[in-house]
């Protein structure tokens, strides 16, 4: 029998949530002073949920592997957040905001919360604001916006490159305050290894203390997981070196359906890999595809010559480029989707026109040149230059796109020792973020009573795609305005059930398993490292499970995946020990379960018959090369189910209705 | 720029915990790229450790790109190493040359102990913060809307210079006095500087500062090292109106 109940509230969608909050079951303060509730995760998602519920009264204890809450990896968001403000008097509305997400996630979204995402949207800048967040103003003193990719109004609030940061500083005041005042409990430098389930609740979790290597047992009456999304699994990615998926397959493996997990994004705009010494890849923000122009050299002996370091791009004249996102999307060009944008860079890539002069050879560029002139005239008719020089327009536009973009280009001069103003940036797609994941009902719920997964961790509201500056929306929404009411419906039920003893067989139970896989990693006679292992993973999932999948490279990938975690559990060797600080067994467990993850992302991708939003399979495809989703077989969330490993997981799916938008195909030409 | 590799010889600080005694170990890496990064090459070490069956070197990183305020290595001598604005992740290795010897320390402060090698115990910042590093408002949904209260562009964007601080500690590190003032005064600053802040700017300036005391912090005495190793380039505008702060929060 499936457990899968959206919850979804009656009435229409406009009036769903607040009808909701008015009929839900509430708990007085007085009650809720005897409540504990575990929050896992720190970042925007989870800070703002742990700040939000001690503000309301319950006891929190809040879970972070990092050493302050403050470097959750929300931090390095760059670009902004949407809110349907309509400040600039551009036509936006709640509904447009709701009817981009679920256009941009490409029909695979549920439509109940994506509505809900759009309609408290506008709270959280408000609520940021009071807090102090400095966003950017005009010169009137006013919230400035910017515009994003797949949209045709400016809803993004930014604060220079830095938006994340700045969010979650704010929800890391707000956590500080509770922190000062004995509300939040804040374990720092620690890792949740499991969750424990009393008599079909979620009633605590097994930690681990990573600076003494201690195992701690809590317990609580409701456990919220907030520990963001798993690209990791392909080793390189834009995610932290910390950044993992063990809480929300920890929850898996306790009985929390897992869904659509091969729905990830490829971002277009990253620095590409310098080669095999890499450990992590490095994000340029969407922003820069305002301005920036998209080429490759047309002539495969001039991308070849390129390569081999015998041509300068700046040498190409112009007849020999390719803008290739505007040649094939004269509508949208240079600010398409990120998934249509990722796929285009690969195509030419493999083509041969890449231009990467770094061991793996991809890459396209990324060029201001354009914009500089374009803006250096601008600027120039604005101070009466009519015969401005070639060289004084130059040196008048650099000035304007440093304003602009000025922190970026630094960024990428530091780390590749190129200067973008004088030569095109090169770029290239990584991995950025899941919108799969812990699958959850409208209360953010999952499928184990008491236990919620909210932010990049659940599944809901992104579909197959995310739409650029949705993250931080989704993660304070979760947080700030949507768990904290849902929750107390759920909790309503234990004003009476008085603290959980962590005396039982079932944490006995859990903190035994814990300790096993700990001593088993230390006492293990391996030769090689965690490393070796994920980085063999990674390669796997990014050429047979990356940007293009087939049905045969996927089950390739099951088989070799099965096969490397096999080996794994043979021949890791960690060294050291287990009570004090040891990063090579941290490592070892989130790699442990990367391992199954993987598995279980591949099945999904080869269970989805169809191309949509990230998800692109090479059989379903245009004869242009546009993705061709198939909506009567597929518009469903595929749901697993753990049943002891992940080639036995059982699909459950639930049926998304489209209501309110009319299912179409994307086009963006 | 095409990389080149580099042979180095590292000397890096092993200390197995708080409660024992550190010292500086000597270890040889070849073969590492001009264009890694510096904890790529830190990287590469460990791998070579573990492959002699040895513990690598315990050290605090995260994002990789200069915003979580994870790493703190003193390299040779300087907080994040060479460079001006920029972390220990954000650099890389075609700063140094071929046989070039490499000091690695942790950051050292009294307030800051260190707990394994690299790694060192930061939580201070965090009770500092905790006494009032913010603004009492609770979550409501219904605060007045964001746009009520116009805020001067210039006060807004000194706000976000001094809000731009990772909290990495190099201020407190390449301070002769373990100061924390350049931390301490840039979320007062932000705070004081923004609308919203002022009602409670009093309080949160005195409270801030005694605990800031109570951790074993030094006192400024306005050399300016802090200003010139912080990654986010914080300046030290912040500390004199911090201190004004200060002192008109004693004068009612």
């Amino acid at each position: 029998m499936s457990k899968l109940d959206s919850k979804i509230p009656e009435g229409p969608i406009a009036d769903k949530w607040t009808t909701y909050k008015n009929n839900i079951r509430l708990v007085n303060p007085a009650n809720k002073r005897s409540i504990d509730v575990i929050v896992v995760g720190t970042g925007l998602a989870g800070g703002s949920a742990a700040a939000t519920l001690a503000e309301l009264g319950y006891n929190v204890k809040a879970f972070c592997y990092q050493d302050s809450p403050r470097r959750a990896h929300s931090i390095a968001a760059q670009g902004g957040i949407n809110a349907a403000k309509n400040y600039q008097g551009d036509g936006d509305s709640t509904y447009r905001l709701f009817y981009d997400t679920v256009k941009g996630g490409d029909y695979r979204s549920r439509e109940a919360n994506v509505y809900r995402l759009a309609e408290v949207s506008t709270n959280i800048i408000d609520q940021c604001v009071a807090q102090g967040v400095p966003f950017a103003r005009d010169y009137g003193g006013l919230l400035d916006n910017r515009s994003f990719g797949g949209v045709q109004v400016s809803r993004t609030f930014y604060a220079k490159g830095q938006t994340g940061q700045q969010l979650l500083l704010g929800a890391y005041s707000a956590m500080s305050r509770q922190i000062g005042k004995g509300k939040i409990t804040m374990y720092n430098r620690h890792e949740m290894m499991d969750i424990v389930v009393v008599d079909g609740k979620a009633r605590g979790i097994i930690a681990r203390n990573l600076v003494t290597g201690e195992l701690e047992r809590h317990s609580a009456h409701a456990v919220v997981v907030g520990s963001g999304g798993y690209g990791n699994v392909f080793f390189l990615s834009t995610n932290a070196m910390g950044s993992n998926v063990s809480a929300g397959w920890k929850i898996h493996k306790k009985g929390a359906y897992f869904a659509n997990p091969c729905f990830t994004q490829i971002h277009p705009t990253c620095i590409p890999q310098h080669g095999d010494q890499q450990s992590k890849l490095t994000l340029m923000s969407e922003s820069l595809r305002n301005d920036g122009r998209i080429w490759v050299p047309a002539k495969k002996e001039d991308a070849k010559a390129i390569r081999a370091g015998k041509l300068k791009p700046t040498d190409l004249k112009e007849e020999d480029r390719d803008y290739y996102l505007e040649r094939r999307y004269p509508s949208f060009g240079n600010l398409v989707p990120r998934d249509v944008a990722s796929r285009a860079a690969k195509e030419r890539c493999d083509a041969g026109f890449g231009v990467g002069t770094n061991e793996t050879g991809e890459a396209v560029y990324l060029d201001f040149s354009s914009a500089i002139m374009r803006y250096g005239q601008e600027e120039a008719n604005v101070k009466g230059h009519h015969d401005a020089s070639e060289k004084e327009i130059k040196e008048l536009g650099t000035k304007i796109v440093e304003a602009k973009y000025g922190n970026l280009f630094q960024m990428y001069e530091k780390i590749t020792a190129d200067n973008p103003y004088e030569t095109p940036m090169k770029i290239y797609p990584a991995v950025h973020y899941t919108m799969g994941g812990v699958w959850v009902d409208y209360n953010l719920m999952t499928t184990i009573p008491g236990c919620y997964a909210i932010g990049e961790a659940n599944f809901s509201d992104h579909g197959a795609n995310r739409l650029g500056a949705s993250a931080l929306m989704q993660g304070l929404a979760d947080g700030y305005f949507v768990l904290p009411y849902t929750i107390g419906d759920y909790l309503a039920d234990d004003i009476r059930t008085g603290a959980i003893t962590t005396d039982s067989k079932e944490f006995e139970e859990a903190e035994k398993s814990v300790k096993e896989q700990i001593e088993f990693f230390i006492n293990n006679d391996g030769k090689h490292s965690v490393d070796y292992f994920h980085k063999r993973l990674g390669k796997v999932m990014w050429n047979k499970v990356g940007m293009a999948r087939t049905e045969k490279g996927l089950k390739e990938a099951i088989a070799e995946i099965k096969e490397i975690r096999e080996q794994f559990w043979k021949e890791v060797s960690v060294p050291g020990s287990a009570d004090g600080i040891n990063q090579e067994l941290e490592k070892a467990g989130r790699v442990a379960d990367f391992l199954e993850l993987g598995e279980l992302f591949a099945r999904d991708a080869l269970e989805r018959n169809e191309s949509c939003g990230g998800h692109f399979r090479e059989e379903y495809q245009t004869e242009e090369g546009e993705a061709t989703r198939d909506d009567k077989n597929f518009t469903y969330v595929a749901a697993w189910e753990y049943q002891g490993e992940p080639s036995k997981a059982k699909l459950h799916k639930e049926d998304l209705k489209y209501e309110n938008i009319e299912l179409k195909t994307r086009s963006y030409k | 720029m095409s990389a080149t590799e580099l042979n180095l010889t590292l000397k890096v600080w092993r200390q197995k915990s708080d409660k024992e005694k550190g010292k500086m170990e000597t270890y040889q890496v070849s073969g590492i790229s001009t264009d890694s990064s510096f904890l790529e090459m830190m990287d590469i070490l460990n791998e070579q450790l573990i492959a002699e069956d040895k513990e690598p070197v315990a050290f605090d990183h995260d994002c990789r790109e200069g915003i979580c305020g994870s790493c703190s290595m003193y390299i040779n001598g300087e907080a994040h190493g060479p460079g001006r604005e920029i972390t220990t992740c954000q650099l890389h290795m075609r700063e140094f040359k071929d046989g070039e010897t490499i000091y690695i320390e942790p950051w050292r402060a009294k307030a800051f102990p260190v707990i394994k090698d690299l790694v060192v115990d930061r939580s201070a910042f965090d009770r500092v913060m905790n006494a009032g590093g913010f603004i009492s408002v609770n979550t409501s949904g219904n605060t007045q809307d964001a746009n009520a209260i116009p805020i001067d562009k210039h006060d807004a964007d000194k706000a976000f210079d001094a809000a731009t601080c990772i909290g990495c500690g190099a201020c407190v590190a390449t301070c002769k006095n373990a100061s924390a003032m350049l931390f301490v005064s840039a979320k007062v600053s932000q705070l004081s500087l923004l609308p919203q802040g002022k009602v409670e700017a009093k309080e949160r300036v005195q409270n801030m500062v005694k605990q800031m005391d109570e951790e074993g912090f030094g006192n400024c005495s306005n050399t300016g090292a802090c200003e010139v190793e912080c990654p986010k380039g914080i300046s030290l505008e912040n500390i004199a109106r911090m201190n004004r702060e200060y002192l008109k929060s004693g004068m009612s």
